[in-house]
């Protein structure tokens, strides 16, 4: 009866419940919202650097990484090839030769990074093929196609079909240079990668400095994140004359940002809790505080204090438990259906892009966290219901019952 | 034998600034089935009286007994299971829970106790047929005259089988059909079934009606009259 009676408690002043129950749930709904777009954007950075070229892992000679020097390139491409059919987490891999090198046009030149791909077993691989805004990813026929970035594109001033030139420097130190076809524009959700990043056929560029095939780097791609590490270290140990390293050794800041995201939320979610417990005490204590009469009446007939107590507990509960769930589930409707059709942020998307995520965001959050989240707000109820339950008590049944 | 001996009991209140001496000496003794008055004008220490006989306050020099039992010396907890055994209270105003009804009113004090259902709910039904409210039972307070709110509060504090009542003015916010109402139902009480009842007043149509009266003024008993 004690339950009953403080279930019916909350319903007396139903306008502050209310109240009450709608802070606790936008609250929860908040955070949780706020932490499915952090999620979203950080898994979309990182997926889009990974699936642009990153990769999951990348394989490379250890002095290569060193000064990125084309002379280093992976010489046992047999045993490699052996190696990564192997093992079942790999999905895809290409080969890449790289140079360093510049592209101009009439109107200047810029320093870019050129990447020799077979357009066959790239496009299992990386994502450009599919980012392509104009012209073709590599046509079979021709020889001395370049694909580059929208941005560059801009800044040289070139349209599809115009030449370029594009100058590198060979394996054996030699300044070498070609004119190419622009056969395709590409635009990823990253302006910084869209400028500085183009693609050739890897067979041209071998042609040109008059080299036989070589390998410099290989971008492997994985059916599961979660077998990067494991991956990783297998590999390691089959190729011990090779460096093998995760996306995120290659690219430690995409990492760090994760972590800058997640002490920013925590912060955050800090203050929804804080903000809702003092909501929680706040009310909780003026509904005591009114009452202060009736609970003295019912200490004064002997109802005990573990009792009073109780009944109190039990009220701040049954108004964060309905609080809770509603933001819970609201929190989780809202970002299933934005994680489906995403949220448009193309009128802040520039900035969005030089960060390489793009103007959409898709929501998205761990299970786990629901789980966390709702541990948390029960905790965080039943720490802020104590103090109002405690007052309950400090009631005095003498001064209560008199009447003036 | 008395039920209630109170002993030499002083109660000074310290709380304000100029400490007030609200009883001075009170000596009194309550016998099983009396039906007694305290009246007295205002502030003479009719409530402070009745708060420390019914273990509400505690004297700040003298000793009360309960039912040979010596309560002067109990700790809080102690005391709320005194009260909640020993004695029935009912009170000018504010007596009972808003959200629930006349009867569920009345079976809280047993759910208190630990009885169970089917036990409580036939004893509240009984008494609140005693008091005269067999068709309110599901009412709610809110839905209650004061008079019938007075009358349920009677039942509850009957309904834990208590050694004695205590009521501090509990006709104060009555018109006069319904205090003669509460009253006769008081009576009938004690008469019928030897339910011992203490309650303060300044109506005098209750003091009328009590058998013994006793008379407090300034923190002292200055009459006791059995009729
Ligand atoms: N908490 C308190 N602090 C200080 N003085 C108090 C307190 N409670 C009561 N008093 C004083 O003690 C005296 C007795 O008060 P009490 O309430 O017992 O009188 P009463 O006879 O019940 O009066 P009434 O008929 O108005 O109800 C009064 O002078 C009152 O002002
Ligand atoms: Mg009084």
């Amino acid at each position: 009866m004690i339950q009953k009676i403080a279930w019916k408690n909350i319903w007396r002043n139903k306008l502050r419940s209310i109240i009450l129950i709608t802070s606790i749930a936008l609250g929860i709904w908040a955070g949780l919202f706020m932490m499915s777009m952090t999620t979203g954007l950080n898994t979309q950075r990182i997926g889009n650097a990974i699936n642009s070229g990153l990769g999951h892992i990348q394989i490379h000679h250890p002095e290569y990484t060193k000064e990125y020097n084309p002379k280093y390139f992976i010489k046992d491409t047999a045993s490699l090839r052996q190696t990564l059919s192997q093992l079942p987490a790999i999905k895809s891999w290409s080969y890449h030769n790289n140079f360093t090198g510049m592209i101009a046009s009439p109107t200047g030149g810029y320093g870019v990074a050129l990447i020799g791909i077979n357009p066959l077993t790239e496009k299992n691989t990386t994502s450009i093929h599919t980012k392509i805004i104009s012209g073709t990813y590599f046509t079979s026929d021709k020889k001395n196609q370049i694909v580059i970035g929208e941005k560059l594109a801009r800044k040289l001033k070139v349209e599809l079909n115009n030449k370029i030139v594009v100058t590198f420097q060979d394996t054996a130190n030699n300044i070498i240079s070609g004119a190419f076809r622009v056969t395709g524009i590409y635009k990823t959700a990253s302006s910084s990668f869209d400028e500085s990043i183009a693609f050739l056929n890897k067979k041209d560029l071998e042609k040109l400095a008059g080299t036989s095939s070589i390998v410099n780097e290989v971008i492997v791609f994985l059916d599961d994140v979660t077998d990067v590490a494991p991956t990783k270290n297998k590999l390691s140990t089959s190729l011990p004359m090779l460096q093998v390293r995760s996306w995120d050794d290659v690219s430690p800041e995409l990492g760090y940002a994760n972590e800058l995201m997640s002490i920013a939320l925590s912060v955050f979610i800090l203050i929804i809790i804080l903000a809702m417990a003092f909501g929680i005490i706040n009310t909780m204590l003026m509904a005591v505080l009114e009452r202060k009469r009736e609970l003295g009446m019912l200490i004064s007939v002997g109802m005990n204090k573990r009792k009073v107590f109780s009944m109190i507990l039990n009220e701040t509960l049954y108004i964060s438990l309905i609080g809770g769930p509603i933001g819970i589930i609201g929190a989780w409707a809202t970002i299933n259906h934005f994680g489906k059709v995403g949220i448009n942020l193309s009128s802040m998307g520039k900035g969005l892009d030089s960060l390489g995520i793009g103007s959409i965001i898709y929501t998205k959050l761990d299970s786990q966290m629901y789980l966390t989240i709702t541990i948390v707000v029960v905790l965080t109820a039943l720490l802020a219901s104590i103090y109002p339950s405690l007052r309950a008590l400090r009631m005095n049944a003498a001064e209560a019952v008199r009447q003036n | 034998m008395s039920l209630i001996q109170v002993t030499n009991v002083h109660r000074v209140y310290n709380e304000t600034d100029i400490p007030v001496s609200a009883l001075k000496g009170v000596n009194l003794s309550i016998k099983e089935g009396e039906f007694t008055a305290i009246v007295g004008p205002s502030g003479s220490g009719k409530t402070t009286l009745l708060n420390i006989i019914g273990g509400l306050d505690s004297a700040t020099d003298g000793s009360l007994e309960v039912a040979e039992k010596n309560i002067t010396h109990l700790g809080t907890n102690e005391l709320i299971d005194f009260r909640l055994n020993n004695i029935g209270f009912v009170f000018q105003a504010y007596n009972l829970i808003p959200v629930l009804t006349a009867k569920e009113n009345v079976e809280f004090i047993m759910l208190l106790q630990g009885w169970e259902k089917n036990k409580r709910e036939q004893r509240a039904m009984q008494l609140l047929e005693e008091v005269g409210l067999k068709e309110k039972v599901n009412s709610k307070p809110a839905q209650l005259s004061g008079g019938q709110q007075q009358r349920v509060a009677v039942a509850r504090a009957l309904a834990s089988h208590p050694k004695f009542v205590l009521a501090d003015e509990p006709t104060a916010n009555l018109d006069s059909a319904s205090t003669n109402n509460l009253l006769d139902i008081m009576v009938e009480l004690n008469q019928r079934e030897q339910i011992t009842f203490v309650f303060s007043t300044h109506d005098q149509r209750v003091i009328d009606r009590a058998r013994r009266v006793i008379t407090l003024e300034d923190g002292q008993i200055k009459s006791d009259i059995h009729k």
